[in-house]
């Protein structure tokens, strides 16, 4: 029967070959320090065993060279194993600058995904294998966690907060995809499949879903025109979206920031936290009005916008006050 | 050393009546107002067992529901309520308090040879504090159950759920205070209360780690009753602290929890260490091995465990760097584990090794807490975590800690000073099997989910994919395998109150001050202060003779 369950999941992304790896060694330590005591205490617990109720036996305080051995020894291992942990979670953490993007919404009890060219997906994640793939995540109530075993994956998914997990699959097929983190009644009921395609097979999905539906930068300009963004932000009285994505912006008092996704999701449900330097804190708050996916399809929009032409122009106007 | 008194019977038939503290007094106002600190023992020894027996149920009712995928007795949200209750209830209400507040009660005084511990009516009053938390924390499940699970994470805790957090936040935060006081009393207790002679170095173990438990118990404790106040503050009046959406930042709460969580850990091992030193000892009539270094670890693994709290919280959002400072510190923990572990293997070496009960269960104990040390070792690697985080291997890992280490040292504890305590020997055979009982069931529980968290099973599911059903079917059988172990002691333990033979001073022929007084002991303890003149265990210099009532 324990033939049918495999002690690990199989390996479907790049990084899980390296975890196994990693399992393995600590794996081997703990059998062989925990056969060691086992066997020592078997040994000696028959070996020494009491022959005469008045036995006394000879008194060993202890031995100095021996405390330093099973002091050391130990010190060394762990040492290897922290090494090999914090390499190993730098490459867990550091997403290929060419992944592409999927945006993940956390919510009691299910996860609405949205990928860039607009298909949006509930409970299901479509990706490409050989491809990176990154998660920006975040939740519209409690603590969720995005975890998918097969690829050793996870990530706390926080409300108010992005937090960012990615993967490369080297294998197609349905992988489970589990919430870890405890989120209420329903939680393990929050679990879905990542379904990973070959290219021309992903493709050929991705394009039948956008028959219906719009890319997200193109939402999330339509979101720009209907809460009045255009208003400021396209006539000078706020800082203008063109190339501001990614780049350094002075704030009042002198502080620099990126405009990256959290930057920009503050200075929509907080504008006055963070204003720019040389504007007027005259944007109101977007707090309760504005969902999740539609905060993310805004920065969708203006990510769009980094890369036009016009950049530097928006750059030297942020510079110059 | 200093008295010996034997209570020798020269014919068994002319029982002389001797006063002790349990007949001293009679009726139920000398136990409820009593300040002798055996008979508070006995007070948390029957609340503590009381609690344990609610939490059981909880976790029996939980592995029953967990025979099905989809949930063979109760529906999510009731299965929810019950790992919360279970765990609240184990932390809060028995391993914390159990080996401290029962054993620490009663043994503190008699092994530093003293009168009581150092404030009677404040260890008096500490039993009544964490009696009230726990009736509240009672009247918290009879009202409808609590369901954040026992860490209370925000927002879920303060803004979500509709069950009764509040009232059991409350019983947490008053529980708190009654550690405080039990810390503080055993601090001074163990500085100021020592018989002439009783040197730092020539303390038992037990004395020094129950020290270093409650170092951690006062400084650890306020953190949590202070959190508490703040979950019911947000809830209540909603005052923005960790629900970002008024304001608030969860992971602050993260922060908070772990702060006092993480050292809430060593509260519950350490003291069954202590137990655990005591056991080897007196079944191998050898001084502990390499006893400073055994001592010492006690105090590094309390300062080491203030800084280890971010290895909860790897993957919630904590920097990479504060990720690192948190792995290796964790990974030190492990050095002090490992070199008590390696000292009491030692210490059977050319020892006379016997096989009483007690000494099962500190066998037991060493086996099943190098697997729980060793598996911590895999959550306090960084790149292992992110894969292990929140899988039942985080259960089984720390159930290995908390009954493979904290229950086995308290019963084992148990066993060895039950003679002591109510001067009556058990039938060691039943207790004996009692004891394989348990260490089987407890490996049939937990090792299957160690695969489970490997397979990627979340933890806190009330209802799972198909294909971990054997595993959990394995897991709960040996749970009915474990819960037939923890009901036999219940029986013969009581049984042996009225029906077991008569203890005499020393059944074990053990070394310590509390087996040179009666038992069970008089109501000060010792007829005369005792002068200590040797170092504990000191079996080589006089043999300690076993002073049974019959002999």
């Amino acid at each position: 029967m324990l033939c049918l369950l495999p002690l690990l999941p199989k390996q479907a992304s790049t990084v899980a070959p390296s975890v196994d790896h990693l399992l393995w060694f600590v794996i081997g330590i703990s059998v062989f320090f925990t056969a060691l005591i086992f066997l020592l205490l078997l040994v000696f617990a028959i070996k020494y065993r009491r022959r005469a109720p008045d036995e006394v036996p000879q008194q060993i305080h202890g031995n100095i060279p021996l405390e330093l051995t099973w002091t050391i020894i130990p010190i060394i291992i762990v040492i290897v194993i922290f090494v090999w942990g914090v390499d190993l979670f730098v490459r867990e953490r550091r997403a290929p600058m060419d992944a592409v993007h999927v945006y993940v919404v956390g919510k009691q009890w299910m996860w609405k995904l949205q990928h860039p060219e607009g298909p949006r997906e509930i409970n299901t994640l479509h990706v490409p294998v050989g491809v990176p793939v990154e998660l920006t995540l975040t939740s519209q109530d409690v603590i969720h966690d995005f975890a998918v075993p097969a690829f050793r994956i996870k990530t706390d998914v926080l409300p108010d907060r992005y937090t960012t997990e990615w993967f490369t699959a080297t294998r197609t097929g349905r992988f489970p995809l589990y919430c870890d983190q405890y989120c209420g009644t329903f939680h393990s009921e929050m679990r879905g499949d990542v379904i990973v395609m070959t290219l021309p097979q992903y493709e050929t999905w991705l394009s039948g879903e956008m028959h219906h539906t719009e890319t997200m930068a193109a939402a999330g300009e339509k979101l720009y025109e209907s809460y009045g963004c255009i208003t400021c932000h396209g006539t000078g009285k706020a800082p203008p979206f063109v190339g501001l994505y990614g780049a350094k912006v002075r704030l009042e008092g002198g502080q620099t920031v990126i405009a990256d996704d959290r930057y920009i999701r503050q200075s929509i449900l907080d504008p006055s936290s963070q204003v720019v330097l040389g504007y007027k804190p005259i944007m109101p708050t977007f707090q309760g009005q504005i969902s999740e996916d539609q905060i993310l399809q805004i920065i969708a929009y203006i990510q769009s916008l980094a890369n036009t032409p016009g950049a530097q122009g928006a750059e030297s106007a942020k510079e110059t006050k | 050393m200093g008295t010996v008194t034997t209570t020798t019977l020269q014919q068994p038939q002319a029982e002389e009546y001797r006063v002790h503290y349990l007949n001293a007094k009679y009726g139920i106002k000398s136990w409820l107002l009593t300040t002798d600190h055996k008979r508070i023992a006995w007070l948390y020894l029957v609340s503590t067992t009381f609690f344990f027996v609610i939490g059981g149920v909880a976790a029996a009712m939980m592995r029953l529901n967990l025979v099905s995928p989809q949930g063979a007795i109760v529906q999510p949200e009731t299965y929810n309520k019950l790992f919360t209750i279970h765990g609240t209830i184990m932390i809060f209400f028995f391993l914390a308090p159990a080996v401290p507040t029962v054993l620490g009660n009663f043994l503190i005084p008699m092994m530093i040879g003293a009168r009581d511990v150092a404030f009677p009516r404040l260890n008096l009053l500490s039993w009544y504090i964490f009696i009230t938390a726990g009736m509240i924390f009672i009247y918290s499940v009879i009202a409808g159950g609590v369901d954040t699970g026992w860490t209370f994470y925000t927002p879920l805790s303060t803004s979500y759920v509709n069950t009764h957090v509040i009232s059991a936040a409350m019983a947490v935060f008053i529980s708190g205070f009654s550690s405080i006081l039990t810390g503080l009393n055993f601090v001074v207790t163990i500085h100021k209360m020592r018989a002439p002679g009783l040197t730092w170095f020539r303390l038992p173990l037990f004395i020094w780690s129950m020290y270093a438990a409650s170092l951690i118990f006062i400084l650890a404790m306020p953190v949590i009753a202070i959190t508490m106040v703040l979950v019911m503050l947000e809830r209540l009046f909603h005052v923005g602290i960790f629900d970002p959406a008024l304001g608030g930042d969860p992971i602050l709460f993260q922060h908070l929890f772990w702060f006092f969580g993480h050292p809430e850990v060593y509260i519950l091992v350490l003291p069954a260490m202590g137990v655990i030193s005591e056991l080897i000892a007196a079944f191998s009539r050898r001084r502990v091995f390499g006893y400073g270094f055994v001592g010492f670890s006690s105090f590094a693994i309390a300062v080491l465990s203030f800084l280890v709290w971010g290895h909860h919280m790897f993957v919630s959002g904590q920097s990479v760097y504060a990720g690192i400072f948190f792995s290796a510190m964790s990974m030190a923990v492990a050095i002090p584990s490992a070199v008590k572990v390696f000292n009491w293997t030692a210490t059977l070496y050319k020892g006379s090794v016997s096989y009483e009960a007690p000494m099962l269960y500190a066998l037991g104990f060493i086996g099943l807490f190098t697997i729980g040390g060793l598996t911590g070792v895999f959550l306090a690697s960084l790149g292992l975590d992110v894969f292990l985080h929140d899988t039942y291997f985080v259960i089984a890992h720390f159930h290995f800690i908390m009954v493979g280490g904290a229950v086995m040292g308290y019963m084992g504890g148990l066993h060895y000073w039950w003679p002591k305590m109510t001067g009556k020997l058990y039938p060691d055979y039943w207790a004996r099997l009692a004891a394989c009982i348990i260490f089987i069931g407890f490996v049939l529980t937990f090792g299957p989910q160690f695969i489970l968290g490997f397979e990627g099973l979340p933890r806190r599911y009330a209802m799972y994919p198909p294909n971990f059903q054997f595993l959990n079917i394995m897991s709960s059988a040996g749970a009915s395998i474990l819960a037939v172990g923890y009901i036999m002691p219940l029986f013969y333990l009581v049984w042996s109150l009225k029906y077991g033979p008569e203890a005499g001073p020393n059944p074990w022929g053990a070394k310590g001050l509390e087996w040179e007084t009666a038992s069970p002991p008089p109501v000060h303890n010792f007829d005369k202060t005792p002068v200590v003149t040797e170092e504990a265990y000191a079996y080589g210099a006089h043999p300690a003779p076993v002073t049974t009532a019959a002999s």
